[in-house]
């Protein structure tokens, strides 16, 4: 609960996204955003590619941000950022800007694993110090769900749609965060919207590394995955809870598993509650649900052995 | 955690009451069973809970969209949507 | 006050290298691309050498250069970067972003003809690609004109009424390989010159800024408007400039360079290095009697549509020398001299030259003013 005050403390009154933004009712973007900043104790800038959060934040003449903000295009927000903390190191070596700020770059999954990739490949590979938040759910949603590299397999989306012919997407998603540990950066975690307490744990730890940190964190989404915008916590919960998406960081390399979880429970549990999944639980189904599970259980296997390689 | 160092003034951008895109009632909170956990005030889309220092006083009914999570993570059930 | 300058031999390249060293921006994007590698290669080793002040920022595209410029420039860095033809064509996206964002870039570029065919030497086809995304865009004809618009370009970009990303364009090899007797200025001259950057409401400068909304029909015309309203005060702004400039050098740039075009009844317009050769062939015919002059354009965006009607109004005849085609359509400077001079007496003529590099040589600018011109391979004919 410390931690909860601390956070209500550093937003001082003054949230760094105000209500007023057409997000979503019941849209998990929020949260992720509020505990990112929140945990951030020096001042930030934001830098946004397009998608959902930029698109429903800043409609000329209004602005839900109480921070500085930026956003050039879809798929350079790194490279963008990538200038702005090249201006602030040259600004600070000329003696021309005293305050230490935080770089902050909030981006979707399409504008991370996709058409984002190269930008923030080439960041991370120049080591600039940012801390790049992929909120992640998982497709395409602002321009109206279409799939992404994130999207999981079997997912039904509006361009890989459930059919006679179709189960959803049927490539397995890119592992993202793998992509960033490979570029040997400080610090890399995957997180969750629905853990708070994790995610703001690990947004300190990325915050004072002392180079680019990326995090990935899943992000809810009502009208996208297809629930009641009510349910927005729980469901993020149950993806963690089936181990569908595991919480851990990787510090310098060394995988740290920050989030447990022993009894797993069915990933078909995570599954039924979305409608985009919903196909899967009709006659024929079954064979994509165990292999689903099949996935998640060797993923989480080779995720702990990661682990346990490092003591 | 250390605590937040002031530097920038707020935005001077007008704001947008989407208060209007609420079509299933309004939250209201019953004090006595409110604990101050601030689970609302963390977990709503639209940075609706009002706070008074770390106590809770209520909801911005400008800005909230009724979509009722603080509804299901309050932990007391101290809160319930009402008809408007 | 006229400062005693040196020449040095180089190519303009490396005047490009050299005026970015004296202006000493905070930050420069890179990535390679013949024929304008040599900047960036020349201004590197200035920078290790401890010339030069600039955060590099080696970026893995030019796509991620003209985005970090965008982020540098807004964020209170003075910034410049250099690209050519693809890496023009790939940040296309970004260069009109930037222009609505009001980022002053300095921006040079190699010119150099577009794909396909690959090809690495020069035209205008890549200038032409951006001829509508709002910045400022200058051609120089040779080094000494690269280096000067290098030096001025910071002035002119970062104005209060402009704030504009500026491109200082040079013919690729041609210009960007040839060496030249170059005058630099001193580099304490410069620096005053360019003075301290500093724009409003910088994303560093402490107060809350949303640069790049999102605007529906209701705003989006009128932010167009405004912002192309800019680059019409960049007019202005080049003429107030380059008068400072010239009280430096000694050397005064126009948005025009009309070359014996005062009593002249035929003229050639064009853009770029080939009005060197142009001035050449200009003097033998005038030496014969004949009059005929050239007119270059060293503003191009913002067009001075005024300025150039004016200037070729009386003549009898111009023929536009464009080194770039418009697929289907008329030559990219025809069409905007014919529009500059509509419903005057002018007799306009149209050629297309020079595609992917291939030289136009004194005997085709002969026959062009001769009026005689067949299709010389490399110089298309157009009544």
């Amino acid at each position: 609960m410390g931690r909860l005050k601390t956070l209500v403390r550093n937003e001082a009154g003054t949230p760094p996204l105000a209500g007023g933004h057409s997000l979503c009712q019941g849209c998990g973007v929020p949260l992720v955003v509020r505990v990112v900043l929140d945990s951030i104790t020096t001042p930030k800038v934001v830098i946004n590619a397009t998608g959902c959060l930029e698109v429903a934040t800043t409609r000329y003449p209004t602005t839900a941000w109480n921070v500085p903000w930026l956003h050039v295009a879809f798929e350079n927000a790194a490279a963008a950022a990538s200038g702005v903390e090249s201006a602030y190191r040259a600004l600070r070596k000329q003696g021309r800007l005293a305050d230490e700020l935080t770089f902050v770059v909030f981006a979707g999954d399409g504008g991370t694993y996709d058409i984002g990739l190269q930008a923030l490949s080439g960041a991370l590979e120049r080591g600039h110090r940012f801390v790049f938040v992929c909120y992640d759910n998982e497709a395409y949603m602002n321009t109206g769900i279409q799939r992404s590299g994130a999207t999981p397999f079997g997912a039904s989306t509006t361009t890989s749609p459930a059919g006679l012919e179709s189960f959803g997407k049927a490539q397995q998603r890119k592992d993202m965060t793998a992509i960033a540990v490979a570029h040997h950066i400080p610090y890399v975690a995957q997180a969750a919207g629905s853990f708070w307490h994790d995610l703001s744990v690990k947004v300190e730890q990325a915050a004072a590394a002392s180079g680019p940190a990326f995090l990935n964190v899943l992000s809810d989404c009502p009208l996208g995955w297809g629930h009641d915008a009510k349910l927005g916590p729980e469901v993020g919960r149950l993806a963690v809870e089936t181990r569908f998406w595991p919480l851990y960081d990787v510090v310098d390399g060394a995988y740290r598993l920050t989030h447990d979880v022993p009894k797993p429970r069915p990933v078909a549990e995570w599954l039924r509650p979305q409608a985009r999944f919903a196909h899967l639980f009709r006659d024929g189904g079954e064979r994509l649900v165990a292999e689903i599970q099949r996935r998640v259980d060797d993923d989480w296997s080779s995720l702990v052995a990661r682990c346990a390689a490092q003591r | 955690m250390a605590e937040l160092k002031p530097w920038v003034e707020r935005s001077t951008s007008p704001r947008v009451r989407t208060g209007g895109w609420r079509t299933a009632g309004v939250p209201r909170a019953d004090l006595e069973r409110c604990t101050n956990c601030l689970l609302c005030w963390l977990y709503c889309p639209d940075s609706a809970v009002r706070l008074d220092g770390t106590t809770f006083v209520g909801f911005d009914e400008d800005v909230c969209k009724g979509c009722a999570v603080c509804v299901e993570v309050c932990p007391t059930d101290a809160i319930r949507m009402e008809d408007e | 006050m006229t400062v005693l300058t040196s020449a040095k031999l180089l190519t303009g390249g490396e005047a490009v290298a050299h005026a970015m060293r004296q202006v000493n921006p905070d930050v420069v994007p890179v990535y390679p691309i013949t024929p304008q590698t040599p900047i960036i290669e020349t201004f590197a080793k200035l920078a290790a050498a401890g010339l030069a002040d600039a955060e590099i920022v080696n970026v893995e595209s030019e796509h991620s250069a003209m985005s970090a410029a965008v982020g540098a420039a807004l964020a209170g860095a003075r910034t410049m970067t250099a690209t050519s033809s693809q890496g023009l064509a790939l940040m296309a996206e970004v260069v009109y972003i930037a222009a609505s964002m009001r980022a002053p870039v300095v921006m040079a570029v190699g010119n150099r003809a577009l794909s396909g065919p690959i090809n690495i030497h020069c035209d205008h086809s890549d200038a032409m690609l951006v001829r509508d995304s709002g910045c400022v865009q200058l051609f120089a004809q040779d080094a000494q004109e690269a280096y000067d618009l290098m030096v001025m370009a910071p002035r002119i970009a970062e104005r209060g009424d402009v704030l504009l990303p500026v491109l200082v364009g040079l013919d690729g090899f041609t210009v960007t390989h040839l060496a030249e007797p170059v005058e630099l200025l001193p580099d304490e001259a410069v620096r005053e010159f360019v003075g301290e950057y500093s724009i409003p409401h910088s994303l560093l400068g402490g107060d809350v800024t949303t640069h790049g909304p999102f605007a529906m029909p209701d705003s989006y015309f009128e932010l167009k408007v405004g912002q192309a309203r800019a680059l019409d005060c960049a007019l202005h702004a080049f003429a107030e400039v380059a008068h400072e400039f010239a009280e430096l050098s000694g050397r005064k740039l126009g948005v025009l360079d009309a070359y014996r075009l005062e009593d002249a009844g035929r003229a050639i317009v064009l853009l770029g290095s080939t009005a060197g050769t142009v001035k050449d062939v200009v003097d033998e015919l005038r030496a014969q009697e004949e009059e005929v002059g050239v007119l270059a354009i060293r503003s191009f965006r913002p067009f001075p549509r005024g300025e150039i009607r004016a200037a070729l109004e009386w003549l009898d005849e111009a023929a536009v020398l464009d080194r770039a085609l418009s697929p289907g359509a008329f030559a990219p400077l025809y069409a905007e001299i014919a529009a500059a001079t509509y419903n005057t007496d002018l007799h306009l003529r149209s050629h297309v030259y020079g595609l992917g590099g291939r030289d136009l040589l004194p005997e085709h600018i002969r026959a062009v003013f001769a009026g005689t011109a067949p299709d010389f391979p490399g110089l298309r004919w157009d009544a």
